[in-house]
């Protein structure tokens, strides 16, 4: 049991689990078959609502269909991230080195950087660019997604440089590197590595925010489901919005994997190494707080 | 600073139902949490299951998309939500569910077993252990990453705007809509809004965390 609120389970315990198991079951179950009859009642299962995704009306082949949303839609949604996530990783970069040089007046405008665009919402940070600026959406929706990651990724590096014990520093400078070169031969490279799957999720987030390009008018996948929606009629919601919510799914899906993957190699190679094992989860528990509201951010 | 407050009376009951919308989501969304979380730490298969799946669904789907589903998808299945303010708070609310289980139940499993354990060698009884040992320890490191939680949750209220609830983003897109030449400054003053509620409570939470790392 990987709680700590119970004991191993006794044979009395383990036969009242599995009656409410069972119990619980039904419950679900139960549920699920009323939303089922539900919805079967009003034809949602019907093929005149789910003709759009293999043989659409007004003369479009599935294929036209397909590629609006999965080609077109879902290939903007991943162009705008594609465009925004490594902008965001180098500014981060460069913010989380600025954000930690020993001299506090110069820490200062950085420490502010990271706090203003860390408070405010991402689609503010697209209106500024798209009203304020007067950028088109594709460059309005890169410029918020950008500025609000970096911030949040010099953040997460920051975490990351704390949480190296002091000796490594000690050791670059008794070898007599320079300040720059032990942040980039040795700091850099294990603080990196300690966040990849903090880094990785906020991929996820940026990912996910870029669907607020809905609203700036850029038109991405969600637009794709609409726009769909409107030519071919409203009753195609249900069937465009399970298309589509499906690929959200699979593509944030595989980088949450892909996240916690790394995050099982590189507590093992951490192992192997000969690390305190308190201390990588010291960095964990670091990571999780300097990422701040940004892991749960939209 | 003048079409900032010439208009201030459309910021201010922007900013309220920017307000409201955040306690009113964010207390539902602690309840739902909590519960979920409970689910996910329980003994029973199937509710850790059910929990699980609506976690790994909300936590993977963009806040847009939950709006989008309630406005756009859920009139198909004959449900009407109602339009503006309440939609807004069952899509939020639900949507923060999912990442304040994922705060609570970190929390839970962050106690070393060995507390539990050790309470229940020296025979203290089950609620005893669960109100006098776990949940003390649990309650503190929770209590930071759930105002990020709260945080995240007052910006993401921003989504709102796109789905006719006029609250402060949208209060503010008026107002640099309607001055196209001074729509930095119509923007800026939506901003200092945000950063009143985000700034403080981010310091919150940061003095918080360091008061928990301190006592361990």
């Amino acid at each position: 049991m990987s709680s700590v609120l119970y004991d191993q389970p006794g044979p009395r315990a383990r036969r009242r689990e599995r009656i409410g198991s069972v119990a619980g079951a039904l419950v679900l179950i139960v549920l699920l078959a009323l939303a089922y009859r539900y919805a079967e009642q009003r034809g949602l299962f019907g093929a005149d609502r789910w003709d759009v995704l293999y043989d659409p009306p007004k003369n479009q082949t599935a294929e036209d269909v397909w590629r609006s949303m999965v080609v077109v839609g879902l290939g903007a949604t991943l162009r705008a991230a594609v465009v925004a996530a490594p902008l965001a990783l180098v500014l981060g970069l460069l913010l989380a080195m600025w954000r930690t040089t020993r001299i506090g007046w110069l820490r200062a405008p950085a420490t502010v950087v990271i706090e203003l665009f860390r408070g405010l919402p991402v689609l503010l940070m697209m209106l500024f660019a798209l009203l304020g600026f007067g950028w088109d959406a594709f460059a309005a929706v890169v410029f918020g997604l950008t500025v609000y990651n970096m911030a949040i990724i010099a953040e997460i590096l920051r975490a990351g440089l704390a949480s190296l014990p002091r000796g490594q520093s000690e050791a670059a400078a008794a070898i007599g590197l320079s300040r720059w070169q032990t942040m980039r031969l040795v700091l850099l490279p294990q603080a990196v590595r300690t966040m990849l799957p903090s880094l990785v999720a906020q991929l996820v987030v940026l990912l996910k925010d870029s669907s607020l390009g809905f609203i700036v008018g850029y038109p991405e996948l969600l637009k794709a489901m609409q726009n769909n929606a409107q030519y071919f009629g409203n009753r195609y919601y249900v069937a465009l919005f399970v298309l589509g919510a499906g690929t959200y799914l699979v593509v944030n899906l595989s980088l949450t994997r892909l996240a916690v993957w790394l995050q099982g190699r590189s507590t093992r190679t951490a192992g192997r190494a000969g690390a305190d094992p308190a201390l990588t989860a010291a960095a964990a528990a670091t990571a999780g707080g300097g990422r701040g509201g940004a892991g749960s951010a939209v | 600073m003048d079409l900032i407050a010439d208009n201030l009376p459309a910021y201010l009951s922007g900013f309220r139902l920017t307000l409201q919308l955040t306690l009113l989501a964010g207390a539902l969304a602690l309840v739902a949490g909590t519960v979920l979380a409970a689910l996910r730490v329980s003994p029973l298969p199937t509710l850790r299951g059910a929990a699980v799946a609506w976690v790994e669904l909300l936590r993977n789907t963009p806040l847009t998309l939950v709006f989008f589903f309630l406005v756009f998808v859920a009139p198909q299945f004959g449900i009407l939500p109602p339009l503006g303010f309440w939609t807004a708070v069952i899509a939020l609310s639900a949507y923060t569910s999912a990442f304040v289980c994922e705060a609570v139940r970190s929390g839970i499993n962050g106690v070393p077993v060995g507390q539990a354990e050790a309470a229940r060698a020296i025979g203290l009884t089950f609620g005893q252990t669960l109100g006098l040992v776990v949940l003390p320890q649990a309650v503190r490191t929770v209590v930071p990453p759930l105002i990020n939680v709260l945080i995240a949750l007052a910006k993401n209220t921003s989504v709102a705007a796109g789905f006719a609830v006029v609250e402060l983003t949208a209060a503010g897109r008026r107002v640099a809509l309607a001055n196209p030449a001074e729509a930095i400054q119509a923007l800026a003053g939506v901003a200092v809004f945000y950063l009143v509620i985000t700034i403080p409570a981010g310091y919150l939470a940061g003095v918080l965390e360091r008061k928990v790392a301190f006592a361990r």
